[in-house]
């Protein structure tokens, strides 16, 4: 679990931090506060069914699913469960 | 009763004059934007009424008043002043939807300075070369930006000095940086507007063609005329109130009818700094008492995807009045949000080089589900049969969008480029580079473009811009770029790629190439689907053809293939 934690928010400090003056931790709001666009959602979701093997339905991707890195592991593990 | 009252009446008896008369301007004289949104507001005894509300994404609520924003804005023109920014300086703005990019905006005019906006999501390589085009002399950021300023700066010169709006104090400024924390400064009551006339320039908005690097749209103070004219008109903006166009500054919805429109007529607005999600809009609205909201079509979209039930839950009945702009609206949307808002959102046309609406529906107009409307009063607008250039008179048929020059607002050149402005006229029309048709009611219904240029979520992508960065990524050898249909975008960017040697498919890679154009370029620019393929349609003489990938893409005919290289 920690590891899936540590790893989207490592991927999204390294992707998506442009002031390193910002702290992201598991719960700092990604969408709403514009670290993460709409558009960049896509590359951060291609990235989550790439690395876990999972394929996030357009519908489940919100961004409120993905406001968070908490949120997207649970929006995750969802998915690896069913597997 | 709605501003315009009777589109017919105002058709038969248009005259820009009536702008003019309203804004107290004599032909010859000084005409100033940044002073007709801040102090002709206060002369007209509005000090105290509230200009802006803005709320950024932790929920704090700044509130600036008439007088606010007319203080603010002399103290950042006053602060240009003493770093060496003279009139027809360009200064960049390059910052979120923060309150000081709103009040920077009117400061640079103020002094005769010609302000570039740009989009703030905006990567390095797209920075540079618009910042490189412009000549640009000053850059107004934030810190969060300023590590693309800092990556390009060796390579622009002129680029004199790099203000930061947030500077954090434990750490030094670097090379050509100051900080400037408008809070923080004496605020300056008196500031000499400069005098700008009717043809100084005003604005320098970039925009995407299908070749070549973006290009400089030049305005001038006079667009002020149509701006205002077309807020009152279909905006249907009155003094009391309050107004919410969801557009960033960074394009010119955000500054046409996100700042000169709303403040030249004393109108309080309100702006969110938010990522989007369909709750936080509805309670924005709800919470503002919004009246009038002008949003785009992916928006819009984007709130149907959310659902009907959402929508239940807020007061929303302070809204009176709807419109949108960006990309055509589909009938869907149109007939949606009379269903959830009782309201019509109503379709707007224009460009960034038209610098103000140009085909609209008006209030009290009859709406057709998925036309665009029609062209604003004073506005000469035909579509013209592509081989002769002449006005078609059939309706229905289609041909290219084109309007007659002459309007307040209408581009001046494009920076650094006469050569692609001359290419814009023909025939004595300004070629709009869009396809539609008229019906016989004088409707006019979209087509598409009349290039390759992607228009996703309502801003213009290049495919060449695109193009020209993925061969800089190691494993790229050549690129196809063309759009995709997307439900909520209306169009996505698609890339055909062929690999260099030693390169092989894998998710990483797909992942590195995303990634790559979305810092260099933009996320709007990022392919959101890639596809690996052994070679790419050519002509002989070696030109890809595009139109053959975005015919297979919208499932188009392919039509002559006979210049192919493999015919």
């Amino acid at each position: 679990m920690e590891d899936i934690k540590d790893l989207v928010l490592n991927y999204v400090i390294n992707e998506y931090q442009e002031d390193e003056d910002d702290e992201i931790t598991y719960d700092t709001p990604l969408i709403s506060s514009g670290f993460v666009d709409s558009f960049s959602m896509v590359s951060l979701k291609v990235f989550l069914e790439k690395k876990f093997n999972i394929s996030i339905p357009d519908e489940e991707a919100t961004p409120e699913a993905f406001d968070s890195v908490n949120k997207i592991v649970d929006l995750v593990n969802g998915y690896l469960e069913k597997k | 009763m709605s501003n315009i009252g009777s589109y017919e009446e105002r058709v038969k008896n248009f005259d820009w004059s009536i702008s003019e008369k309203e804004l107290g301007y004599k032909k010859g004289a000084v005409i100033n934007i940044g002073w007709y949104c801040s102090d002709r507001i206060c002369e007209q005894g509005k000090s105290d009424k509230v200009a802006l509300y803005h709320e950024g994404f932790t929920g704090e609520v700044r509130k600036y008043t008439f007088n606010d924003i007319r203080l603010a804005s002399n103290t950042i023109g006053n602060f240009l002043k003493k770093l060496g920014v003279r009139d027809q300086d360009r200064v960049c703005l390059f910052m979120d939807k923060i309150p000081e990019l709103y009040l920077s905006f009117l400061g640079v005019l103020k002094i005769g300075a010609i302000v570039q906006p740009l989009f703030s999501a905006f990567g390095d390589e797209s920075l540079y070369v618009r910042l490189e085009n412009a000549g640009t002399k000053a850059i107004i950021t934030q810190r969060k930006h300023v590590g693309k300023v800092r990556k390009i700066i060796d390579k622009l010169p002129g680029l004199r000095h790099i203000i930061i709006v947030d500077h954090n104090e434990a750490k030094p400024l670097q090379e050509r940086e100051v900080a400037f924390n408008l809070t923080k400064e004496e605020p300056v009551e008196k500031l000499e507007i400069f005098p700008t006339r009717a043809e100084s320039p005003s604005v320098l908005h970039y925009t995407s063609g299908t070749t070549g690097q973006p290009k400089g749209v030049r305005h001038v103070h006079y667009s002020l005329i149509s701006q205002y004219l077309t807020t009152k008109w279909v905006l249907d903006l009155k003094d009391d109130d309050i107004y919410w166009c969801t557009a960033d500054p960074g394009w010119v919805t955000g500054t046409s009818y996100g700042i000169i429109g709303p403040w030249s007529m004393g109108v309080t607005q309100c702006v969110l700094d938010k990522g989007f999600s369909a709750e936080s809009w509805y309670k924005f609205i709800e919470k503002y008492r919004v009246t009038m909201w002008y949003s785009a079509p992916t928006a819009i979209r984007s709130l149907m995807k959310a659902g009907d039930e959402l929508v239940k839950k807020f007061d929303l009945s302070s809204l009176r009045h709807l419109a949108s702009v960006g990309e055509p609206l589909n009938a869907e949307a149109v007939i949606w949000s009379e269903k959830v808002f009782g309201l019509p959102f109503l379709d707007t046309y224009w460009q960034t080089e038209t610098g103000c609406m140009m085909i609209s529906n008006y209030p009290g107009m009859k709406v057709k589900p998925g036309s665009m409307g029609k062209p604003f009063p004073g506005i000469s607008g035909v579509v013209l049969d592509p081989n002769t250039c002449q006005p078609i008179e059939e309706p229905g048929r289609v041909g290219l969008i084109a309007f007659k020059p002459g309007w307040p607002s209408m581009m001046t050149t494009y920076w650094n480029n006469e050569e692609k402005y001359r290419e814009k006229f023909s025939n004595g029309w300004y070629l709009a580079g869009d396809r539609a048709s008229i019906d016989s009611d004088g409707y006019f219904w979209f087509i598409g473009r009349d290039d390759d240029v992607i228009n996703t979520g309502g801003h213009l992508v290049s495919p060449f811009e695109v193009e020209s960065a993925l061969i800089e990524h190691e494993a790229v050898a050549e690129s196809a770029v063309v759009s995709k249909p997307d439900q909520v975008n209306m169009e996505v960017v698609k890339a055909f790629i062929t690999l260099k040697p030693g390169y092989e498919v894998n998710d990483d890679l797909e992942l590195s190439i995303m990634n790559f154009i979305r810092k260099k370029l933009s996320p709007l620019a990022m392919p959101q689907d890639i596809e690996y393929v052994d070679s790419l349609p050519k002509t002989r003489s070696g030109k890809i053809m595009r139109r053959i990938l975005h015919a297979k893409e919208w499932g188009e005919d392919i039509g002559d293939t006979s210049t192919l290289e493999d015919e």
